[in-house]
């Protein structure tokens, strides 16, 4: 058997073997997707050049169903690295790429996994330099579990820390809330929506590099919003600032078939998992500026000004109703929705 | 969407605040029956915007919360026998006598969480070596959709199928609340979904003989203080009848085909209420017709009763005799990650949306 052979249709113990098939599934599906000179140096790891400190993320993507409506597990796994590391005011340059695959999975499903994984790394600049594959027996898994591990060097105008923030700074989003979680469940559930609602997945480095750009230390915090929600974030910062944060209701991004799904299922938005939005906490005076900033960049179009930080109620979150009333948001207790990333 | 925003628009439901305002001339002690009632006057902070006259007491009206214990030490049995136990979503982090529905998963038990109990004869369809029970907790609302489970069961002649009842009923409840000799409410915000089901006659001899006004209520804030001020305006003029404020959804004698399909499967029995005690007459049981369907039957569960913990005070609570923050261990011994009782477990019972929601309670 050489590289030459054709892939099994499905992957099989032996492809984690180590061996012939190990090589086979390399040479077939990996190596011919993702060339790179730091790949082709064939090492157990890669050696890549950075100066000064590293920022480092890593994450593992365990999502059920692994296509969904957006996106798969693939693009998943690289834009919630790369977001991670945008997070931190890093610029995301290198990838690592683990697999852990059942046995069965089809061929053909993980080609089109490799292949958005491919685009997704191509989109947010980053290239894959090293990676592993294991293979589990059937039932022991489920389907493809992916880690990526991001590498990147930090912004040279960044300068991000819960420490930064002060009362008065204002609280931005990039885009609407609650896609990513509504998409998986309305795909588990069978739900019909007459639009489809798909997953928002997607890479946020750009962006966060463009704000950097201009607005520098302006920008005091970048969160992404991912499992727990908006309500989770707010309660982090609220927690770690000894602040008060302010949500307006009436002020939060929301598709309307997004609002409609989460009617129908009793879920609330604010804890819905989102995988292509951040929050910004930043400096009140260039809020307005920073606003139309990410509003003007293709992945930031329906950006808003959703709340503020107060002195008046530290450690809380407060959200100022439709109805003018106020309620406190409190983090998610227990798990909301398994296996959402 | 629009039928909902329209429910929430600012103006129109401080325009009706000012009318309860105006028309208000003392105190009036106000129930709503359902907890999908309390956590929207909550979560949409109605309460704060309320004139200090109304007192809004919060009823029994959340199935998990008076969903007895016992019952569900019965589904943990299921489960450790091997059965595929399907629940509503709610059901599975409430505390039983030793452990909640979610345990027994992490201890090896097959749990799925459904939104229809439809799906679980979809699983029962699909696993036909394996035993499927589905939870039936819940009102009159979600007693169709359980019945339809049964008929749909029996039309495929799936005999690895089975319900776990514990079905209650709001006027028997109701009654029960104004037996009590510590009973102070003034008036009733009925529970708009059950009577979207069972319609409101039942509730003309209960207006009638408490001599109290009963305003069948939506769920959106507009529809609350809609239904808390025609509640005001009738306790005002000494009047106590049944008013219908969610006509959009409701009439007098509600669905009469998701009727039928409730008693073809359902007899009325006597019920126990976690928290408040065994009211008669307060519940559904399966049809003799349908005991093949009776989990508890067929697996022949143990009926114990299970003593509550005599700390956590749910039984006032429910009967709106305490609130939530009068009890001393409300956010200290007892959160939603430590209930003590399951008004804090509950998506809908008191206890968690003034944990989850109020500023200040």
């Amino acid at each position: 058997m050489d590289s030459q052979t054709p892939m099994s249709s499905s992957i099989q113990l032996a492809h984690g073997s180590g061996g012939l098939m190990t090589r086979e599934l390399l040479d077939q599906i990996i190596f011919s997707t993702f060339k790179n000179p730091f790949l082709e140096q064939k090492h157990d790891g890669a050696i890549v050049p950075l100066k000064g400190p590293v920022v480092i993320s890593t994450d593992s993507f365990v999502v059920s169903p692994i296509f969904f409506a957006g996106g798969n597990i693939g693009d998943l796994a690289i834009n919630g690295t790369v977001n991670d590391v945008a997070m931190c005011g890093g610029v995301p340059e290198f990838i690592s790429l683990g697999f852990i695959i059942e046995e069965g999975l089809d061929t053909s499903d993980f080609v089109k996994i490799v292949q958005t994984i491919k685009a997704a790394a191509e989109e947010a600049g980053v290239l894959i330099v090293t990676g592993d594959t294991k293979v589990v027996e059937s039932g022991k898994g489920d389907k493809i579990f992916i880690n990526t591990t991001g590498i990147g060097s930090p912004h040279p105008r960044a300068h991000i820390s819960m420490d930064r923030i002060r009362p008065g700074d204002q609280l931005l989003v990039s885009g609407p809330i609650a896609a990513h979680g509504m998409a998986i469940l309305s795909q588990r559930e069978g739900l019909q929506f007459e639009s489809e609602i798909r997953s928002d997945t997607t890479c946020l480095n750009h962006l966060v590099s463009d704000l950097l750009d201009e607005f520098g230390d302006q920008v005091h915090l970048l969160r992404d919003p991912t499992r727990g929600g908006i309500s989770s974030v707010c309660s982090e910062i609220a927690q770690d600032s000894a602040l008060g944060v302010l949500l307006r209701e009436t002020a939060l991004p929301l598709d309307p078939q997004v609002a409609a799904a989460c009617e129908m299922l009793g879920l609330d938005p604010l804890y819905v998992a989102n995988e292509g939005i951040f929050c910004a906490i930043v400096d009140a005076e260039a809020a307005p500026k920073i606003l139309e900033r990410m509003k003007s960049h293709p992945k930031g179009g329906r950006a808003a000004l959703i709340g503020e930080i107060r002195s008046e109620y530290p450690g809380k979150v407060v959200m100022e109703s439709a109805v003018g009333g106020s309620r406190i948001v409190t983090p998610l207790i227990g798990e909301q929705l398994p296996r959402i990333c | 969407m629009k039928f909902l925003t329209e429910y929430r628009n600012l103006e129109a439901t401080q325009q009706v605040i000012r009318q309860i305002e105006k028309a208000i001339t003392r105190p009036w002690k106000i129930m709503e029956i359902c907890g999908g009632q309390t956590h929207s006057l909550v979560r949409n902070g109605l309460l704060e915007l309320l004139p200090e006259e109304v007192q809004m007491i919060h009823g029994p009206g959340c199935p998990v919360c008076v969903t007895p214990m016992q019952l569900i030490d019965q589904a943990v049995e299921l489960m450790e026998k091997g059965v595929i136990l399907c629940s509503f979503g709610d059901m599975v982090r409430v505390p039983g006598s030793t452990i909640s529905l979610l345990e027994a998963k992490a201890r090896g038990g097959e749990l799925r969480i459904l939104y229809s109990p439809l799906e679980a004869v979809r699983i029962a369809r699909e696993n036909p070596g394996r035993e499927v029970v589905f939870f039936a907790v819940g009102f009159e609302t979600t007693a169709p959709a359980n019945a339809l489970s049964v008929l749909q069961a029996e039309k495929e002649g799936l005999s690895n199928y089975s319900l776990l009842v514990s079905h209650v009923l709001v006027p028997p409840a109701m009654e029960g609340i104004l037996d009590d000799p510590f009973c102070a409410i003034d008036a009733f915000l009925g529970a708009g979904h059950v009577c979207a089901i069972m319609g409101y006659r039942e509730y003309h001899p209960i207006a009638a003989k408490y001599q109290i006004p009963i305003v069948v209520t939506g769920f959106e804030p507009l529809d609350l203080v809609q239904g808390i001020h025609r509640a005001v305006v009738q306790l005002e003029k000494g009047e106590y009848r049944v008013e219908n404020q969610y006509a959009r959804a409701v009439s007098e004698a509600g669905n009469l085909q998701a009727q039928k399909v409730i008693h073809q499967v359902f007899e009325i029995a006597d019920r126990q209420w976690r928290g408040i005690g065994t009211i008669p007459r307060s519940g559904y049981a399966l049809r003799e017709a349908y005991r093949p369907f009776d989990a508890s039957h067929k697996f022949g569960l143990a009926e114990e009763t299970n003593t509550e913990s005599g700390e956590c005070m749910a039984g006032d609570i429910l009967k709106g005799l305490k609130k939530p923050h009068q009890c001393p261990h409300f956010g200290k011994k007892c959160t939603p990650r430590t209930p003590m009782g399951a008004p804090m477990v509950s998506s809908e019972g008191a206890c968690a949306a003034y944990y989850h929601f109020a500023p200040n309670p």
